[in-house]
């Protein structure tokens, strides 16, 4: 019987000619994350097991971003914690002020995950990187701390759905509205406990940036994980960035699914989920009557440089709404140095939009960004749970870097293409911003640069 | 091993940011997490809860963050036992990881009321509420995930298998 690409790196990881969904393996792994709220935790359990020494100083990545630069002494202690902990075992991919990033958008402009790799992390997002072809899921504080010393996690191996992908992205059509669509067709727990393994022509047409968005919110149809296979766009992002040999791994052909969703790229509009669950997707023509008072634009769903690029093209020549409060959050210091470079950042200034250093911050109501009550803020992070970004009852739309960016103009959810026109050097921006080839969400005039941006 | 206390009962898709609020993720301290859990959609909640009493909640419990805090706080709130149509994955994990008692039974999960007596079996996986005078059978855990348990959790596990 054939193994879903799933199957095939679990097996290739547990040392077994082949997998069946629903066994339990003890799997090796290729990396071990953690960000600074969880790390403390499993140091604890670390620690209270006696272990002495970590399986691979150079297969353990923590990075500080929740709450960092540091929001309050709580904080700051437990970077500490994590700060002497790196030091002691002399950990390689240590991040903190300076060279940190938010973790899932850091770890793989680094270079530190491959495809057919397999990876857990101390926070439910590390999903994200079956955008690589990877395995990748999100694990808790004392499953890190034993992976940190033993190298091996025992997973029970999924099932998966087959999310069949066919034609072309509408113009501000993004990732994200294709897995706020997704999740509003198979609801939060509709793949929970199972793989969601993206294929067909469909594929093609979406960016690595693209799909790491997609595998990044996977979690929230409670999936496992999120796969794309390995073509092109993947090898063109890997290269000159991971440096170690790898190996991609196919579905086998008479892989078994346990269903087969179709989406037509074409047929996806530009998303906004409602609250309080990511599952209330609405197409964001809808909401013209929903008036807000902010927008974010960043977290490790959505803020990468062609995240930056699309919010740039509509932000262009405008402003935010009177009173509306903009918050624009570069994922990482390479992303935030470029957002500089090509002038993205005056674009957002010029907006009204302030820009902060890299952070998870408002995305998990840590600061940098919280809600009072009765707030509304259009945000491209991921969960838009009761008090997610703040107070109770304030409330929490997840939409698209445009989408968001066309809101704040707006002073209500907005659709992108419903924008009034500005000028003729904005309009042209705006026309054109799909199509310069893989980089789906960047501006046209900036293709080049972001060729250099690769390497 | 054996549960037995009054029901509080909520929804489906209690996700983990309810369960404790990320707001209170710079501190480690159970006692603390504890004080403030579930108080954004329950706020009697850190004020009502006694030892040994059950939660009992609809499908997904647990979705959303992988914040090991949630079962953490659950636990050190006295709640023995968690019963839910279903459980989000990685909560799953999580509460057998630190010892926390989960059982999946959505006959249970749909017939229990707030308030009711609940005892529960976990070696057979036998859940009754006195209160109605039902009975339920939920899977009971598989001979590795108990052994886990009965070592003490994962950590201790892997302590006895060094030793």
């Amino acid at each position: 019987m054939g193994m879903t690409m799933t199957q095939k790196i679990l097996a290739k990881h547990a040392g077994l000619p082949e997998v069946r969904a629903g066994q339990l393996i003890q799997s090796k792994l290729d990396l071990v994350l953690g960000n600074d709220i969880t790390t403390p935790v499993a140091i604890n359990e670390f620690e209270a097991a006696g272990f002495q020494r970590v399986f691979d100083k150079s297969k353990i990545a923590l990075v500080m971003d929740h709450f960092v630069p540091n929001k309050d002494i709580k904080a700051a202690t437990q970077c500490q914690q994590c700060r002497n902990f790196a030091r002691r075992f002399d950990i390689d991919h240590y991040y903190d002020v300076g060279t940190m990033g938010i973790e899932h958008a850091l770890l793989p402009e680094q270079g530190l995950v491959a495809p057919g790799e397999a990876v857990i992390g101390a926070d439910s997002h590390t999903c994200t990187y079956g955008a690589l072809g990877a395995f990748s899921t999100g694990v808790g504080s004392t499953d890190m701390g034993a992976a940190m010393a033993t190298g091996e996690t025992w997973f029970k191996v999924p099932s998966a759905i087959k999310v069949n992908l066919t034609g072309k992205l509408r113009p501000y059509v993004s990732g994200k509205d294709v897995i706020l669509t997704l999740i509003g067709m198979i609801g939060v727990d509709g793949a929970r406990y199972q793989s969601l393994e993206f294929t067909g022509p469909g594929v093609a047409e979406l960016s690595i940036y693209d799909r790491l968005t997609i595998c990044n919110m996977a979690i929230e149809a409670g999936a496992k994980n999120g796969i794309f296979p390995v073509d092109r766009i993947t090898r063109e992002y890997v290269r000159g960035r991971v440096e170690r040999p790898w190996n991609a791994v196919e579905a086998d052909p008479d892989a078994v699914y346990e269903r087969t969703v179709e989406i037509n790229l074409g047929d996806v509009d530009c998303t906004v989920a409602y609250p309080h669950l990511p599952e209330n997707a609405h197409s964001a023509h809808e909401g013209g009557d929903i008036a807000i008072d902010q927008i974010v634009i960043g977290s490790c769903t959505n803020g990468q440089l062609p995240d930056l690029a699309a919010a740039a093209a509509v932000l262009k020549g405008r402003h935010l709404a009177p009173g509306i409060r903009g918050i624009v959050i570069p994922a990482t210091p390479t992303v935030w140095r470029e957002s500089i470079r090509r002038g993205y950042t005056d674009i957002f200034m010029d907006a009204g939009c302030t820009v902060s250093t890299p952070t998870c911050g408002p995305c998990l109501g840590g600061y940098m960004g919280i809600l009072a009550k009765g707030e509304r803020c259009v945000s491209t992070t991921n969960r838009n749970f009761v008090g997610r970004m703040g107070h109770v009852e304030s409330e929490v739309y997840l939409a698209s870097p445009a989408t968001a960016a066309a809101s704040g103009v707006m002073g209500h959810i907005a659709h992108p293409a419903d924008l009034p026109a500005i000028n003729p050097v904005g309009a042209g921006l705006m026309g054109s911003y799909r199509l310069s080839g893989q980089d789906s969400r960047e501006p046209k005039d900036n293709s080049g640069l972001m060729d250099s941006y690769h390497v | 091993m054996n549960a037995k206390g009054t029901v509080h009962k909520y929804g489906d898709h209690v996700d983990t940011d309810v369960i404790i609020p990320a707001r209170y993720l710079a501190t480690q301290d159970p006692k603390e997490l504890a004080s403030h859990c579930m108080e954004d959609i329950d706020s009697a909640f850190p004020s009502k809860v006694r030892d040994g009493d059950i939660m009992v909640a609809g499908a997904n419990f647990g979705c959303g963050s992988s914040r090991e805090h949630a079962p953490i706080a659950i636990k050190a709130s006295g709640v023995s036992c968690v019963i839910a149509a279903s459980f989000a994955r990685i909560f799953y994990r999580n509460a057998i990881n630190i010892g926390l008692a989960i059982l999946e039974c959505p006959a249970a999960s749909a017939a229990i009321q707030n308030g009711d007596t609940v005892s529960v079996d976990f070696n057979t996986g036998t859940i009754t509420d006195e209160t109605s005078g039902q009975t339920f059978e939920a899977e009971p855990f598989p001979p590795f995930i108990r052994d886990m348990i009965e070592k003490g959790g994962l950590m201790a596990s892997l302590k006895a298998r060094k030793e």
